[in-house]
């Protein structure tokens, strides 16, 4: 393993958050709020540990699969790790254990939170903690690489860690473009929803808050309702944003550059992802219609929960946990569908569905006739042996750690359906969980035990499994 | 420059791997998953699979945005199909690979009716390289500048020569001629001297100058000039003809061994006055009977590479002749360049050099353009040619008030029909064809030597 090189990723994971934490003290500069000195403090340090780990960086700068793995699952501790610091300064999350909890729900997108009060928080611990989820939504390696000078080839094995789905490519020939594009078009939609909202009457510090957690798919909100008092409009705008962004990205790239603009409608991944949303709000609608006073109403918050469970954001407007047993299953199995693959949100992703499926098709069809010849296919062509092997392999390395997850819960005490929620909540990204994890609930009484047992849980989620699996396996240490 | 490469083999690698470099958007296309895969996990590149002929694949690869479009397939007909409906898609600049005798004749109305911009032929390319180096075998490599009117030598400092020792100031007092050393390689190292460098016995040493200035710079150092009279090639391949009819104009014996008898066949009827043998090259026996002890020159062009090295040290140990040695992989350059093989030849880097030339000149159709470019030193060193044009930054500044990069030297000028080896004094004017040695690769424009203005 070249460790050069990963200190040397390291060191600009942490230079780069060290500017990111900049935009919090412009928010205590604003509200005149002290904190600000801290994060200041905090993000000059983090500079400048990068500055020196940067400066070490060896002769060849190059990324094998095995050192983008180790070096992206590094990354995301290492962010997470220094990110929680200003947190257990301000004396706000006085446990570093919790602090950490916070920020790695924040970088990856999950928004489970230990705050019984999230309205006591300073406006800048608020931003900074939103701010983890737009950071974490599109990634902050894919973020270094459009930054940092190409150095060939081998920065797909970073993007390809770090970038969510079975077959992760590329919008045009250099790894450093594709990653200017992604970010572009991330960075277009956040503002776009940050003025509509605002224009739409939201608060401005809400509206930033709120359109960072969207666009990250994250689901930390400023109040300790979540979004339940906010206008119906509001809801509405938010809604939408948030199933936006649980679109693949390349269909937004389509859209934009492609002269056949049809393509982007013919992504085999997005119409089954809407088409799961249509049925489920439907379903929902009917469902939960007795406890609302109109079918309107009935609508919005079973289209805000659907859109909220499968992008994984995490945001709510109602406490599900009281809806009918129906309804909250089908809840559930929504944060196992997840968002697509190679949009900010998490989960299983629509497309590994797709192709779990049709494998077992195959599969049957060649029970019936076994001399068959089965080819998975997807968006008309067929896939290789390799891709639909490689998703089933996750399917149960998922399963795995989802096993084992819950069993190391179960010893702590907590009731089956919050520990069952509680880790899919967290390896899918989503947040709320149900019981004592529900949307009124949060995850401060979760044992000490547990609660780093879902902080990898989180950041295997984020990462897709193996990077996180990687970091813990002895192989991986070994010289050759 | 946006630039599509259909056939990942080989050349196609080599291509990939210069144009990546130089950082241009490059996708390719190939019909096996694997290799396309393997690329674009190797280069900062992007795949698209399927057969490059077909007009759905290269709209999936882009042909519609596309400025250039190299085919490089093993196949000559796909290759030019491929181009010419490229061509009607896009419109985009195509250039084929077409080696196949029969039409490497027709070359110039292939490529005109069908609209490619050119047609490369590593086969003859290498074999064109090969018969320079016969022809004047005192040197290990020669590239032509200025239609033939200036070349860059290399050849290597033999023990107890004048040059053993000499510090590079003094040659000129020493040897009355008129050149000029550019680079030197010493060991792993490639250098651009200065004056105070002090030659050694064993460098590899290149020269630039006029044809006849370096004979008579050889003459007086003491290197036999002499041009080989007969040549033995061992394998009979696309490149072996190529070579053998090239060298049948200039009237070198020519003696092929190949071990196909239907090959054997072919090449004696379209070769009349070379002398055929139908026997194992490789079979040291053969070798002897055939002659290898006296034979002026010996060029192995097996498709094999071991066996080509092989060949070429065991004919080092029994003769004196001028050894040309083909090797068609890269890797492991160092080790190769460590024996005694020769001249080495690697057909892809010259293929590669050549289009790297190409695109370099289009991309910069209005400034001094690139008219020639090689690569002296593996990929360290390279040395191109430049027309400059009116208003040029550099003309008519003597070269001492420019500031000019570190490791970057103007190694000759060409005037009026006369080569001018310039010193502190000379100026370049318009008109000039100028030719620069550079450790720093990727320049465009002849001003792209000057140091950038803070």
């Amino acid at each position: 393993m070249n460790f050069s090189v990963i200190l040397y990723l390291l060191g600009n994971v942490l230079l780069l958050e060290g500017v990111l934490m900049l935009l919090p003290c412009v928010t205590a500069l604003i509200y005149r709020e002290p904190q600000g000195v801290i994060y200041l403090l905090v993000a000059l340090l983090c500079a400048l540990l990068g500055y020196f780990l940067r400066r070490g960086r060896s002769q060849k700068l190059i990324f094998y699969a095995k050192e983008g793995f180790v070096a992206v699952g590094l990354s995301w501790i290492v962010l997470s790790l220094a990110g929680a610091i200003p947190f257990v300064l301000t004396g706000e999350i006085p446990s570093y254990t919790d602090a950490l909890f916070e920020t790695i729900s924040g970088f990856t997108t999950t928004g489970a939170s230990i705050l019984r009060d999230v309205e006591a928080l300073s406006h800048v611990s608020l931003l900074w903690r939103s701010f983890t989820h737009w950071i974490g939504g599109m990634g902050v390696i894919v973020f270094l690489l459009a930054l940092l000078p190409a150095s060939g080839g081998y920065n797909m094995n970073l993007m390809r860690a770090e970038s969510p789905g079975p077959q992760v490519g590329k919008l045009v020939p250099k790894v450093s473009e594709t990653a200017k594009i992604l970010y572009s078009i991330y960075m277009f939609i956040t503002v776009l929803e940050i003025v509509v909202l605002i224009v739409a009457g939201m608060p401005v510090f809400d509206a930033l808050c709120i359109s960072f957690g969207s666009a990250g798919t994250g689901g930390f909100g400023v109040l300790n309702d979540s979004c339940a008092s906010y206008a119906p409009h509001l809801q509405w705008i938010i809604t939408l944003f948030i199933i936006l962004f649980g679109v693949n990205f390349n269909a937004y790239y389509y859209l934009l550059r492609s002269k056949n603009k049809k393509e982007a409608f013919q992504i085999e991944e997005v119409r089954v992802y809407f088409a799961v949303i249509l049925l489920s709000v439907i379903f929902i609608s009917f469902n939960i219609r007795s406890f609302f006073a109109t079918y309107s109403e009935a609508l919005r918050h079973s289209a805000f929960q659907v859109g909220s469970i499968i992008t994984t954001t995490g945001f709510a407007t109602t406490d599900f946990n009281l809806w009918p047993n129906f309804s909250k299953t089908i809840l559930v199995l929504l944060m196992f569908v997840g968002a697509c693959a190679g949009s900010t949100g998490g989960g299983i992703k629509v497309s590994r569905i797709i192709i779990f499926n049709r494998t077992v098709q195959a599969e049957v069809r060649r029970f019936i006739h076994n001399r068959s010849v089965e080819m998975v296919r997807m968006d008309g062509k067929s896939l290789d042996q390799d891709t639909v092997r490689s998703v089933s392999v996750y399917l149960v390395a998922y399963v795995l750690i989802f096993v084992a997850s819950v069993f190391l819960l179960s010893l702590t005490g907590t009731d089956l359906v919050t520990d069952f929620t509680a880790v899919a909540a967290t390896l899918n990204n989503i947040g709320p969980g149900l019981n004592a994890v529900g949307p009124t609930g949060n995850y401060a009484d979760m044992s000490l035990i547990a609660k780093y047992v879902l902080m990898f849980d989180m950041l295997a989620g984020r990462l897709e499994l193996f990077p996180m699996l990687l970091l813990v396996v002895p192989a991986t240490y070994r010289k050759n | 420059m946006r630039i599509i490469i259909v056939g990942c083999g080989k050349v196609g690698a080599t291509i990939i791997s210069q144009l990546s470099k130089e950082g241009h958007d490059i996708t390719i296309v190939d019909i096996d998953r694997d290799v396309v895969e393997e690329t674009a996990n190797a280069y900062d590149v992007m795949g698209v699979v399927g057969n490059g002929a077909s007009y759905n694949v290269l709209k999936d690869a882009g042909i519609d945005t596309a400025d250039l479009l190299l085919a490089v397939t093993d196949s000559d007909e796909q290759n030019l199909l491929t181009c010419l409906i490229a061509k009607k898609v896009g419109g985009c600049n195509t250039i084929a690979r077409v080696r196949n005798p029969i039409y490497s004749e027709e070359v110039r109305f292939i490529s005109e009716e069908l609209g490619l911009s050119m047609i490369i032929n590593p086969e003859m390319t290498a074999a064109q390289e090969i018969a320079r180096i016969l022809r004047f075998p005192a040197a290990v490599k020669i590239d032509t500048f200025a239609k033939g009117k200036v070349e860059i030598l290399k050849f290597i400092v033999p023990e107890g020569s004048l040059l053993d020792g000499c510090a590079l100031g003094e040659i000129s007092k020493k040897v009355k001629a008129d050149i000029l050393i550019c680079t030197v390689e010493r060991k792993e190292e490639a250098i651009i001297p200065n004056g105070s460098f002090v030659l050694k016995a064993g460098d590899k040493v290149s020269i630039v100058s006029s044809p006849a200035h370096a004979r008579e710079f050889f003459k007086r150092i003491g290197i036999n000039i002499q041009r080989v009279r007969d040549v033995l090639i061992i394998g009979g391949g696309k490149m072996a003809y190529y070579l053998a009819e090239m060298l049948q104009t200039t009237g070198i014996q020519v003696k092929i061994i190949e071990q196909d008898e239907e090959r054997c066949k072919q090449l004696a009827d379209s070769l009349p006055k070379a002398q055929i043998i139908c026997g194992d090259g490789t079979d040291q026996d053969v070798l002897l009977e055939e002659g290898v002890t006296r034979s002026d020159a010996f060029v192995s062009l097996t498709g094999i590479d071991e066996e080509n090295i092989l060949l070429s040290l065991y004919v080092h140990t029994v003769s004196n002749a001028k050894i040309v040695t083909k090797v068609n992989r890269s890797a492991f350059s160092e080790v190769i360049a460590s024996m005694d093989l020769g001249s080495v030849i690697y057909p892809k880097y010259i293929t590669a050099d050549h289009i790297v030339r190409y695109v370099r000149a289009k991309q910069n159709a209005e400034g001094n353009s690139v008219e020639s470019l090689y690569h002296l030193i593996d990929n360290k060193v390279e040395a191109l040619e430049f027309k400059v044009q009116e208003n040029a930054p550099v003309c008519n500044i003597p070269l001492e008030k420019l500031s000019i990069k570190k490791n970057v030297l103007v190694a000759c000028i060409y005037r009026d029909e006369k080569t001018i080896i310039p010193n502190g004094k000379s100026e370049i004017k318009a008109g000039d064809t100028v030719i620069v040695v550079s450790g720093i690769q990727g320049f465009h424009d002849l001003s792209d030597i000057l140091e950038e203005k803070a």
